[in-house]
């Protein structure tokens, strides 16, 4: 027995689905920033998936994976920012007041 | 990786526990504090995957970044944003997330069968027996995804830069002093503690 494909892509899913419910069901603002976190990765377990066992001469997953980190580290700066920035406006990070472009 | 197929499926077991637990913990822990320590615990586990996955330096840089910039980033916007507040209980909220979980099970059903049933195309050639990862990456960095690595590094100075004018305090303009002293070296603008240093409206900080 050994570690197949199939185990590391249903753990992503598992992980993608947690996260997803954290996206939508949390009220604090910097938990639904680690929810994304947790989004981006489910699907770099599944890029490494595929380029180990898929693609194990030219790891092109793995590449990918690189720039997913980068863009990931990216939007953790700039989300953590514009949630400091709404709470100094509104003095709160509940996600159901923040509704400044709501009709 | 050199490992026997035993040690092998029993690491994963264990990371496989340890990731969806703290993943749980991450979404379901009242504290928040608790759920971002949790976090830095699911991208633990995940470098562990990434090290049975012969990805050794995606692992390293996984640590790296995962757990050395991004959770101690987002500490620090729960330690600047530390308010202890109890959310007002909106109308129906057992039912969001009843409607929610649901949703969330259903499509991990939809995934789940789609991955069973898929009849991957296997690579045959071993992939321990490929060497160097470092390697092969850099190669393709230098080579095939070159546009792409430069604009990830435009993209990570725009990001520096966004985040910088976004948290940074709000800028009142000076009161301007006409003295004959002063260069044109001087910031037309300063922070709001500084310009309201004497004044009481600055104890609203």
């Amino acid at each position: 027995m050994q570690i197949q494909l199939e185990y590391i892509l249903v753990l992503a899913a598992a992980l993608f689905c947690i996260g997803i419910y954290g996206l939508v069901t949390s009220r604090n603002a910097v938990r639904v920033l680690m929810s994304i976190e947790l989004l981006l990765n489910s699907v770099n377990l599944n890029f490494m998936g595929f380029s180990n066992f898929l693609d194990p001469g030219e790891i092109k997953g793995q590449v990918f994976t690189v720039f997913v980190l980068t863009v990931a580290a990216a939007e953790a700066a700039v989300g953590l920012a514009i949630i400091l920035a709404i709470y100094r406006n509104r003095n709160t990070i509940d996600m159901e007041q923040f509704n400044l472009l709501k009709w | 990786m050199n490992l026997a197929e035993g040690v092998q499926i029993v690491s994963f077991v264990i990371l496989t526990v340890m990731m969806l637990g703290s993943a749980l913990g991450v979404v379901l822990f009242e504290n928040i504090v608790y759920s971002a320590f949790l976090l830095g615990g699911v991208f633990i586990s995940i470098s562990g995957f990434y090290i049975l996955l012969n990805a050794d330096f995606v692992a390293a840089a996984q640590v790296l970044i995962y757990v050395g910039a991004i959770n101690v980033l987002i500490l620090f916007a729960i330690m600047l944003v530390n308010k202890k507040e109890d959310f007002s209980q909106m109308p129906g909220r057992l039912l969001r997330q009843g409607a929610t979980a649901l949703v969330c099970l259903g499509l991990f059903a939809l995934l789940g069968t789609m991955v069973l049933v898929t009849p991957w195309e296997l690579s045959t050639i071993s992939p321990a027996a490929v060497g160097n990862s470092v390697v092969a990456i850099a190669k393709h960095f230098f080579s095939d995804f070159l546009l792409p690595f430069e604009l990830a590094s435009v993209l990570l100075l725009i990001a520096m830069v966004g985040a910088i004018i976004l948290a940074r305090r709000d800028i009142i303009p000076e009161i301007t002093t006409t003295e004959e002293g002063s260069t044109g070296l001087q910031l037309p603008e300063r922070p709001r503690e500084l310009a309201g240093a004497n004044s009481p409206k600055s104890k609203q900080n």
